[in-house]
């Protein structure tokens, strides 16, 4: 910055801006970290409307429709008149081969299944409590089913099932990363404010637990989950099982930020001024630190997001009913269903997509972490 | 330097100590034990187990004792006798089934650090040295993929691959033929043949951020005065590069090459169980399905063990490397 900026018209909020703004500026510079953050957010969008968003409920079965392909939608439909701009899809006539087992589809031209949007569908809470029958996009005619991305085992639509796994896959990535957050802040604050034998020994067990390799652990220690564990107290398990490991990383960041912090002047001026210790800590110290941890953290999300499928997808994280990505891969679990329905790998395409986009959200972040740099 | 290893050593024991007693922790974490499950088993064959049997079997398999008293028996065992217990579901010494498998486990990982090395370093030196160029690009976009894509995930699209388009089932380690059969050189061919497959599967991650740290330091170190003034002095390109700034760009990796190999021994696990390798992955998650106890406690801690004496190699290493960090841990301040 040069001197004329001071010099200049003190109303220009130039030299003035905060923090954040400046943060907010370097952000928007970096077009891949803007690029994830737009994804990111559509995904969350997603997991907070997929009652809304997804065409069919995720445990609809329907065994005519075992492993239906999926089906293209068609913009034009032929009728009296000429072609009239109507979105349908074309219903399956199946049969079964009864020497390979298997069943073929074929598109059957008169069974035309109409689509529109904001249609009535089967009724459901959403959100969980406000009772509602709208979705967005889907068959006109409640009973027909459509497959856009093709159909499971049961005959159920993979992509009202994608969508719905969304939820689980993203929550869990948030809820895993705050409470390692918790942990490491509280653990990580510690040793580097107090230092000396603390800072040792915190130091060891960080560098212990780092040492180990973590996926045997988190089997070990999911198998221990009994299998007849409500749904939900599974999720809160494997949460906290992610994070007995997880929070090590953010441990040691937060104890480097903290030991750097410690010698700066602004702590030292608080320090003699008088200030109590959680003033120094919380009034001084955290604020300078914040934005760097955020980015930290943002950047442990997909881990957690990878982990989680992992363990679902070996059958010991979460289990049906529950539906997350993971769960919904354990169907392409043997070579046999992967090669008849490769459409199965969809909820993966998801989790790449929604790695990649965290990462890159993430590196922005921390690029954009410290507007003090260059 | 001789000093510096024999300490290092001597501070691995209560590490040890530790990941023994983590071990046994989580693997007797689980409500019930293996007498539970027996019991189950016989009720769902139409037998019974009286109550007074199952404790007779607890006796003697020694799980009426407390958590404690059983971890002090089983260390005790070790330490003395060689003695890792019995595996309850195969009947046999839990020492019979698991070298095999380990030794696999070991020769995977070293394979895919192998792997790795091989494909980043000259990845890595390259987009930096072709900023910006196609296959700067080409590089980048597939390191972001490799580090997106779960190792699960990645196994599951190659097995895919390779059943739909050569029609070949690519899981386990051997043909079915050298399953069983005696080492021989037709064997490791065999197993070389197989081999790639696992590796490439670990190595993609791993490859991915080796290429991106090597290419950010690289990068940082290209313009500095000393590459300027070799180059000046009509020192050939490639000399220039591999002499000064290269050996630069490696001692962070170097550093992280102990974070490195835990993610692989611990990506193993998983790879294994998808692709059905004989080596520690499938063992071990059948162990912990079965609450073959000793088994998985076992396999959890030299799993861990590998891991650490990896971290010990890397630590050798690096203070062979930078004599700062030999003096810093020799004057206790490490």
């Amino acid at each position: 910055m040069s001197a004329t900026d001071f010099a200049g018209a003190p109303t220009s909020s130039r030299a003035y801006e905060g923090q954040w703004r400046l943060m907010w500026r370097r952000f928007r510079k970096h077009k891949l970290g803007m690029l994830g953050g737009i994804i990111t957010l559509l995904i969350y969008l997603i997991a907070v409307f997929v009652e809304f968003l997804a065409p069919h409920d995720p445990n609809d079965f329907s065994v005519r429709n075992t492993y239906a392909p999926p089906q293209s939608i068609h913009w034009l439909l032929e009728t009296k008149d000429g072609k009239v701009f109507q979105p349908h899809v074309l219903g399956y006539r199946s049969k079964i081969d009864y020497n390979s087992g298997r069943r073929t589809f074929v598109e059957d031209p008169r069974r035309v299944v109409k689509l529109g949007f904001f249609v009535k569908g089967k009724p459901y809470n959403l959100f969980g409590f406000i009772p509602a029958e709208r979705r967005l996009f889907g068959p006109v005619k409640k009973r027909d089913r459509m497959f856009l991305l093709g159909a499971d085992r049961l005959g159920r639509d993979v992509l009202s099932r994608t969508i719905h796994g969304t939820r689980v896959s993203m929550t869990i990535g948030l809820v895993g990363v705050a409470l390692s957050l918790v942990l490491g802040v509280l653990i990580g604050g510690l040793s580097g404010y107090f230092g000396g034998w603390v800072d040792t020994v915190t130091q060891r067990v960080v560098e212990f637990l780092q040492s180990l390799p973590s996926i045997p652990l988190w089997i070990g220690l999911a198998a221990a989950i009994p299998p007849d564990t409500p749904p939900l107290q599974t999720y809160l398990l494997i949460t906290v099982i992610l994070s007995i490991i997880g929070w090590t990383g953010l441990a040691r960041v937060v104890r480097g930020k903290f030991i750097s912090l410690k010698s700066e002047d602004f702590v030292k001026a608080a320090r003699l001024d008088g200030c109590s210790v959680p003033r120094v800590l919380v009034g001084h110290m955290v604020p300078s630190f914040i934005s760097h941890i955020i980015a930290v953290v943002t950047l442990a999300i997909p881990g957690m997001i990878v982990a989680e499928t992992s363990l679902s997808f070996l059958g010991i994280g979460l289990r049906q009913p529950v539906v997350s990505w993971g769960v919904l891969l354990q169907e392409a679990q043997n070579i046999r269903s992967i090669a008849n329905a490769p459409w199965l790998f969809w909820p993966g395409v998801m989790v790449v997509i929604a790695v990649l986009a965290l990462n890159f959200f993430g590196d922005g972040l921390r690029d954009a972490a410290d507007p003090y740099s260059k | 330097m001789g000093m510096f290893v024999v300490k290092r050593v001597l501070l691995m024991i209560p590490t040890l100590l530790a990941i023994s007693l983590v071990a046994f922790l989580v693997i007797t974490l689980p409500p019930g034990d293996y007498i539970d499950r027996l019991v189950l088993e016989a009720s769902l064959d139409g037998d019974y187990i009286t109550a007074a049997e199952a404790e007779g079997l607890r006796k003697i398999y020694g799980l009426d004792k407390s958590v404690l008293a059983q971890y002090f028996d089983w260390v005790w065992k070790m330490v003395v006798h060689g003695d890792l217990g019995r595996s309850f579901s195969y009947e046999l010494p839990v020492e019979e089934l698991i070298w095999d498998r380990l030794g696999m486990t070991t020769l995977l990982s070293i394979c895919s650090m192998v792997f790795i090395w091989t494909v980043a370093i000259p990845v890595g030196i390259f987009s930096a040295v072709r900023k910006y160029s196609l296959g700067d690009y080409v590089a980048t976009f597939l390191g972001f993929i490799g580090l997106a894509v779960p190792n699960f995930l990645l196994a599951l699209v190659l097995m895919y691959v390779s059943f739909r388009y050569f029609g070949q089932n690519v899981g386990g380690l051997f043909s079915p033929d050298y399953v069983n059969a005696p080492w021989s050189f037709a064997r490791v061919g065999d197993l070389m043949a197989h081999i790639w497959i696992p590796m490439i599967v670990l190595g993609t991650a791993g490859t991915a951020s080796v290429i991106r740290t090597i290419r950010a330091n690289l990068l940082d170190e290209l313009h500095r005065p000393y590459v300027v003034t070799a180059r000046a002095k009509g020192m050939p390109e490639h000399w220039v590069l591999t002499k000064y700034p290269v050996r630069h760009a490696l001692n962070p990796f170097v550093s992280s090459l102990n974070e490195l190999f835990v993610q692989i021994v611990s990506g193993s696990t998983i790879v294994s169980i998808v692709l059905g390798l004989q080596t520690t992955g499938p063992l071990l998650f059948d162990a912990l399905r079965q609450e073959d106890m000793y088994l998985a406690a076992a396999l959890i801690m030299f799993l861990s063990f590998l891991t650490v004496i990896g971290t010990l190699f890397s630590d050798i290493l690096l203070a062979w490397l930078d004599p700062r960090i030999r003096r810093q841990f020799n004057n206790g301040g490490l």
